[in-house]
């Protein structure tokens, strides 16, 4: 293995009409790092998560995904299938069962036999926990439970990385430390993630890195330990300040 | 082309013409289906149990046989019974009263669209039954007649069609009447069809430019 | 009794000619079922086509919808029986029926199933894509079904007018229930007993039909998916 970074982000640029929402976004994820994003809500941490998906086409600017490079790839499909994506809202398919949502992505994009699939979805499934919901369907999953449905869909498909766009913010505060708990448990399995989120708790015992955003510019990188200790730029320390008032210190 | 433009100016006063007894059967049968609609609406709102019985039974009748029997009924069948229609009133009557069926839905459909919360919060202000229906209820309810309304008169404007059947001289017969003589039918039916198209697709754009002017931002219709 | 009252004694005449009747039923349910099925199928085609076809698909695909959807169901059926023989297609009457009830049908449920592929979320798409599915896989394995378990009340409903409208093949002379009981009615001059019986067969064959497919959305029914009913 080389030292490649898994995942690099060069100057990465996108407006919305006259709005800036990315400005020159650059950084690394190697294998097995998590890091997590956070900033203001409209700063652009959904874009940039979106953007290495290419769920939303950047103007300018370069992601590497090892090898490949996504923003002007030619089979975006195929990238699409090395990682993983967490929505705030689950994002799980209304009209199919537990099982199926996260079989429906093996069977039909990765074409495995019908069989195979069942059996990885199951073991998925199992291991976020949720072993006996096979056959309800996401209208009867609590938000908890749709949201590792999701998380298992994901993981089902080998991602080579895991993105994560506040897999928690739709969540009833009582139903947040499943999803927590499932998450903290694949970082330290040493999936690469990378993870948009105000669960400072999570980012402060799981991350490698935290990336402070504001107005689409990276305003501060650094381990959490520093971050939470001794913050260099005074945005930041006002930042995380206004988020331990709005969630406590978590 | 020469020939079709020819025979469309020679046979567009006549086919107006037609068009012409067509709206006003649509605009008949409208205001009876209004009239009987809103009575039995209130049938059922207010009535006592026989009488929302009947018009339940009234309902179910009206929406369940085709508008073309209905027709045939009243015009062939009701001379049996003594009653004797001409074509073109025997139309008004069978396709009014199933008109009413739709329109006593439509008219409960958009009342019961409005909250008890605002009934009870004009009766908190000292409004009467009378103000809080002139005031409060009816400037909401109108919003959201109109969209179904808008589709039941493109329903009748067609269903117009069917009196054709029992020999109303409207704009399919006026048309047939000039393909007997010319025999080109095609170039007259299109000729037709765009006159249907225009008045359905023109007044649906009328009334939802109506709709869009009377909306109210957060109710939606 | 008076000869008022006598009018309603329809028993008689409704034994004597039954077989005439119930042929002609049957004709009225192989009419509205075909049209239905064919018309489904060519329906979600239209909607496919304009909502996720090319600019000139789309437009076609809207001009059809809103064209049928815009002109009486007699007028179209005039079109196919009347205007094509001077083009050499002559069609008999139970071909313009069957092809112009279906062409008819396609429409508006065209009309419905785009309202339902609308009722699809923006989500669906984006977490279909993150699974790197392509465009037709998200329209056939996500959207599609989903769609089309929305649409599923408005194509009974459809059904169900089908039942009624298909009455209209009687001004071209299919030989459907209402056109055996002008039949009879040409013979006996019962018009009123007759015209009163086949009203009464609609009644009780739309409840029924309306009755028990109530039964079976409620079978299917899937969590999440709650019903509408479009009118039409």
């Amino acid at each position: 293995m080389s030292d490649k970074p898994l995942l690099r982000i060069i100057n990465l640029k996108k407006r919305f009409g006259d709005k800036v929402v990315l400005d020159g976004i650059s950084f690394d994820l190697n294998k097995g790092e998590t890091k997590v994003i956070i900033g203001p809500s409209g700063t652009g941490k959904s874009t940039l998560l979106k953007s290495i998906n290419r769920l939303v086409v950047p103007d300018e600017g370069e992601i590497w995904l090892g090898d490949t490079e996504i923003v002007r790839c030619k089979n975006i499909n195929a990238i699409r299938q090395q990682i993983g994506y967490v929505f705030q809202d689950f994002g799980l398919f209304n009209h199919l069962t537990a099982l199926e949502n996260v079989m429906i992505g093996l069977t039909k994009v990765k074409k495995i036999p019908k069989k195979e699939a069942l059996e990885r979805a199951r073991y998925e499934l199992n291991r976020v926990g949720l072993s006996g919901i096979e056959d309800l369907y996401p209208a009867q999953l609590s938000g908890g439970q749709k949201q590792r449905v999701a998380i298992a869909r994901a993981l089902a498909m080998d991602p080579k990385l895991m993105l994560f766009d506040e897999p928690t913010s739709a969540l009833d505060p009582e139903l947040i430390g499943e999803v927590l708990a499932v998450m903290q448990e694949l970082a330290e399995s040493n999936m690469t993630m990378l993870v948009v989120s105000h669960e400072m708790g999570f980012a402060r015992s799981v991350s490698d890195e935290i990336i402070f955003i504001e107005d689409g510019k990276i305003v501060e990188q650094a381990p959490p330990e520093k971050m939470f200790k001794d913050p260099e730029n005074p945005r930041t320390r006002e930042f995380l300040f206004k988020l331990s008032e709005l969630y406590g210190e978590g | 082309m020469l020939d079709f433009f020819e025979l469309v100016q020679k046979s567009l006063p006549t086919l107006l013409e037609g068009t012409f007894v067509t709206i006003k059967l649509t605009i008949l049968i409208l205001a009876l289906g209004l009239v009987l609609g809103l009575i039995i609406a209130f049938f059922q709102t207010y009535g006592n149990k026989p009488v929302r019985l009947l018009a339940g039974i009234y309902d179910r009748i009206f929406r369940s046989v085709p508008e073309l029997v209905l027709l045939l009924l009243v015009f062939y069948g009701l001379p049996n019974i003594g009653f004797r229609l001409s074509p073109f009133y025997a139309a008004v009557l069978a396709l009014g009263l199933r008109s009413a069926a739709y329109m006593a839905q439509i008219f409960r459909g958009s009342f019961m669209s409005v909250g008890s919360d605002q009934l009870t919060a004009a009766y908190s202000l000292g409004m009467g039954e009378y103000k809080a229906f002139i005031y409060v209820i009816f400037p909401q309810a109108i919003r959201a007649f109109i969209p179904p309304f808008a589709n039941e008169y493109a329903i009748i404007l067609k269903d117009t069609s069917l009196a054709y059947a029992i020999g109303v001289v409207e704009l399919l017969r006026h048309g047939q009447y000039i393909i007997a003589v010319e025999y080109k039918p095609l170039p007259i039916f299109l000729v037709i069809a765009a006159i249907y198209f225009v008045l359905t697709f023109g007044v649906a754009r009328l009334l939802k430019m109506l709709e869009n002017k009377l909306k109210i931002p957060g109710i939606g219709v | 009794m008076s000869e008022f009252l006598r009018q309603f004694m329809i028993v008689d005449i409704f034994v004597t000619n039954f077989g005439t009747l119930m042929q002609g039923l049957v004709f009225t349910f192989e009419l509205a079922i075909v049209s239905m099925v064919f018309g489904t199928i060519f329906g979600v085609l239209l909607a496919l086509g304009r909502s996720f076809g090319t600019r000139l698909l789309s437009w076609l695909c809207t001009a059809y919808i809103e064209i049928i959807r815009g002109t009486p169901l007699l007028a179209q059926l005039f079109i196919l029986y009347f205007a094509l023989p001077p083009y050499g297609i002559r069609l008999s009457a139970i071909t313009v029926a069957f092809l112009g009830f279906t062409l008819n049908s396609a429409a508006y449920q065209a009309e419905y199933t785009r309202g339902s592929i609308e009722a699809v979320g923006e989500d669906q798409y984006m977490a279909a894509y993150s699974l790197g599915m392509s465009s037709w896989q998200t329209i056939i394995y996500v959207v599609l079904p989903q769609a089309i378990r929305w649409s599923i009340p408005a194509w009974t409903n459809e059904l169900i007018y089908l039942l009624k409208s298909t009455s209209i093949a009687y001004v071209i002379g299919a030989p459907d229930l209402l056109t055996q009981g002008k039949f009879i009615a040409s013979r006996n001059y019962q018009f009123f007993r007759v015209y009163l019986i086949v009203a009464l067969i609609y009644l009780v064959i739309v409840l029924a039909a309306a009755r028990l497919i109530g039964k079976i959305e409620k079978k299917i029914e899937i969590p999440g998916f709650g019903y509408t009913k479009n009118q039409r």
